[in-house]
């Protein structure tokens, strides 16, 4: 170790090296700056910003709102009555589709389309599925042109129209991320199932599934956290005074229509603690499940 | 775990093939299996030897042919429904299940009570000597050990066909060794009939009961280790074999069975494969351990060393003739390194084939 000592340290880098610090860390630096400016701080200000309540009543007075007002705490019900459904039947259809498409010679065409309505964004998706889906629609004059139904179909401004919309635009996300899961599996793991004697079904129920699991449970989580921060489609395809009446609706008329900023900060918060409280939960969970290694040996 | 109990008498390959395309990966793969026996695929890769053990599996399937067990025809069998064991050359265990769920997997896919899982998984781990392991996930297991897993779970379920796809590829040299004694070991305590895939002729030699070569999809030669290593019907078996020296050139005289091969500025004789008259363009191949410096001997092979190796009891030299033939030869002394030597071929041993 004298050697190095004895010897004057020519740069910077290796200065640094000297004293344990790798110079090709410090790269990390303007993106922790970012991180810090746009999301660290901003979230530390509104956590403060809610708890100094323009009402009278103390520190906690937003959040003592909050929980005795029905109109306002009904909404984290709303939302988990739209977000857990739309993330469930997501996940659960990504699975198969995954599974399918991952054996398909165009794979790429269909992961295209498939993913388009990401890059449309919710806006478009709702305002084209409020026509598509509204009174005068293809959708409900086909079905009576066939004569399925009498009357149109009340697709819009109610649960379903949001319900929809949302599995729209979430979809293609849950969707990528399965597939991503399913392609990482050994595909030699099915063959050896299968020339085992484990059936179609079997090898799906105990081969696949279990290697599954901790890759779907990350997927239901960042899928749940998009879809339970649904916003604009509750307000176009929904009834938002209603059962579409979201957190987020909350929170945007505080701010925006009593213009009491620490409110909207208090709702956004209690928002946040929802979110997180679902996806410990998942993960918890997930913890009970094999995690590790998804092919069969050595590669 | 007796296979003996099985009701069938041999499984029959009847001219199978497999495009892919416009490419004939297998063509007209006839072969026919006796119960209890050990056949191993031969051929360098691409010759078609995993497509055809995949075929049999069920997991690629046929664009001609039959595969028959007994008379009855199995080729259009989901692989689920064929009841053979396969070992991967990547050993494909399940990584979330324990040793003992591992090996239980085929049992318990079939419906067997938990009892008769439980006897039979013991008996297994016992027969590949994974006693203590059983708990394990795979990932906590040696390769060696994973490879024993592998066989244990194709074997527990008393298949009528192994099938291992270069199962010991993976494994470095000495463990490869092992585990080659260990499959053998097995092979001859449970007599299950086996294919083996595999591109190491060492090992096609020391573990199968009859050697299958395969070239470009179609078999070469089948026999017995004995048959392949002493007499291969072709120059590409022979290379295989071990016929690592070859002479390009014409049959000048025949004497029997004995033919002398002109190679440009040398003659050479050897043993005729086939039937070659005088004229015919020939080609003797010769192993490195049957060319030998010939001291003082007049009308041997005149080469210039190129390259002396040490190998312990004896060197293992490279030398090119005047035309520019390499040649690989033994020999109990180091001749210097650029100097001009006389190298001679036992007419036993070397083996002339139709070029």
């Amino acid at each position: 170790m004298s050697v190095i000592t004895d010897h004057e340290p020519t740069s910077l880098r290796k200065k640094l090296a000297l004293r344990g610090i790798d110079g090709v860390t410090l790269l990390l630096l303007p993106s922790v700056i970012f991180v810090l400016a746009i999301f660290i701080y901003p979230f530390f200000y509104g956590l403060m910003l809610s708890f100094t309540p323009i009402r009278e009543g103390g520190m906690f007075a937003n959040y003592i709102a909050f929980f005795s007002d029905p109109y306002l705490y009904n909404t984290i019900g709303a939302t988990l009555r739209l977000a857990v459904p739309v993330t469930l039947l997501c996940v659960a259809f990504a699975v198969p589709v995954a599974m399918r498409v991952r054996l398909m010679k165009h794979q790429r065409l269909l992961t295209t389309i498939l993913v388009l309505p990401i890059t449309l964004g919710t806006v478009l998706v709702a305002q084209g599925m409020l026509n598509y889906l509204g009174p005068q629609g293809w959708f409900s004059r086909t079905l009576m042109l066939l004569h399925i139904v009498d009357s149109p179909v009340k697709l819009t401004n109610n649960y379903w129209g949001v319900f929809l919309s949302l599995v729209v635009t979430v979809f293609p996300f849950t969707f990528l991320l399965t597939l991503s899961y399913v392609t990482g599996i050994d595909p030699g793991l099915e063959k050896a199932a299968a020339t085992h004697g484990a059936s179609a079904w079997q090898r799906f129920r105990h081969v696949m599934l279990p290697l599954l699991v901790p890759g779907l449970a990350i997927a239901f989580c960042l899928t749940f956290v998009q879809a339970f921060a649904v916003f604009p489609s509750a307000v176009l395809l929904g009834a938002p005074s209603g059962p579409t009446r979201v957190i987020s609706i909350a929170a945007a008329q505080a701010a925006f229509e009593q213009y009491d900023f620490t409110m909207a900060s208090a709702i956004a918060m209690i928002m946040g603690v929802v979110q997180l409280c679902i996806v410990l939960l998942v993960l918890v969970i997930r913890n009970l499940f094999y995690r590790g290694a998804t092919s069969g040996g050595k590669g | 775990m007796q296979l003996a109990s099985m009701p069938f008498n041999e499984i029959r390959l009847e001219k199978m093939s497999r495009a892919f395309g416009a490419l004939n990966a297998l063509r007209e793969i006839s072969l026919s299996i006796k119960k209890g026996e050990f056949i191993a695929l031969l051929g360098p890769s691409g010759c078609g030897k995993s497509t055809a053990l995949n075929c049999i599996a069920g997991l690629l399937s046929t664009t001609g042919g039959g595969i028959f067990i007994d008379d009855k025809r199995i080729d259009q069998f989901k692989p689920e429904d064929r009841g053979f064991g396969m070992v991967f050359q990547n050993y494909a265990l399940f990584p979330h299940m324990s040793v003992r769920k591992n090996i239980g997997f085929g049992l318990k896919m079939r419906g067997r009570p938990q009892s008769e899982i439980d006897t039979k998984v013991e008996e297994a781990i016992k027969l590949v000597r994974l006693q203590g392991h059983a708990d394990k996930l795979p990932g906590q297991l040696s390769g060696g050990q994973q490879q024993r897993v592998a066989i244990a779970r194709a074997i527990v379920i008393e298949p009528p066909l192994v099938l291992m796809d270069e199962p010991l590829s993976n494994l470095d040299a000495k463990l490869r060794l092992e585990m080659r004694a260990e499959i053998r070991r097995i092979h001859n305590q449970m007599k299950a009939t086996t294919i083996y895939v595999t591109h190491d002729q060492d090992e096609a030699l020391s573990l199968a009961d009859r050697i299958v070569v395969l070239r470009d999809g179609q078999i070469r030669q089948v026999g017995t280790p004995h048959e392949l290593y002493e007499k291969p019907a072709h120059l590409d078996v022979a290379e295989f074999m071990g016929f690592r020296n070859r002479f390009a050139g014409k049959v000048v005289s025949r004497d029997g069975d004995r033919a002398t091969v002109s190679a440009g500025s040398f003659s050479v004789s050897g043993t005729v494969v086939g039937d070659l008259q005088p004229g015919a363009s020939a080609v003797l191949a010769g192993r490195p351990d049957d060319v030998l410096l010939a001291d003082g001997v007049t009308g041997g092979v005149p080469v210039t060393v190129e390259a002396i190796e040490y190998r312990g009891r004896e060197y293992v030299g490279i030398a090119r003739t005047a035309d520019g033939v390499e040649i690989i030869f033994h020999a109990d002394r180091a001749p210097d390194v650029g100097s001009a030597v006389n190298l001679s071929i036992d007419p036993a041993r070397a083996l002339v084939f139709a070029a």
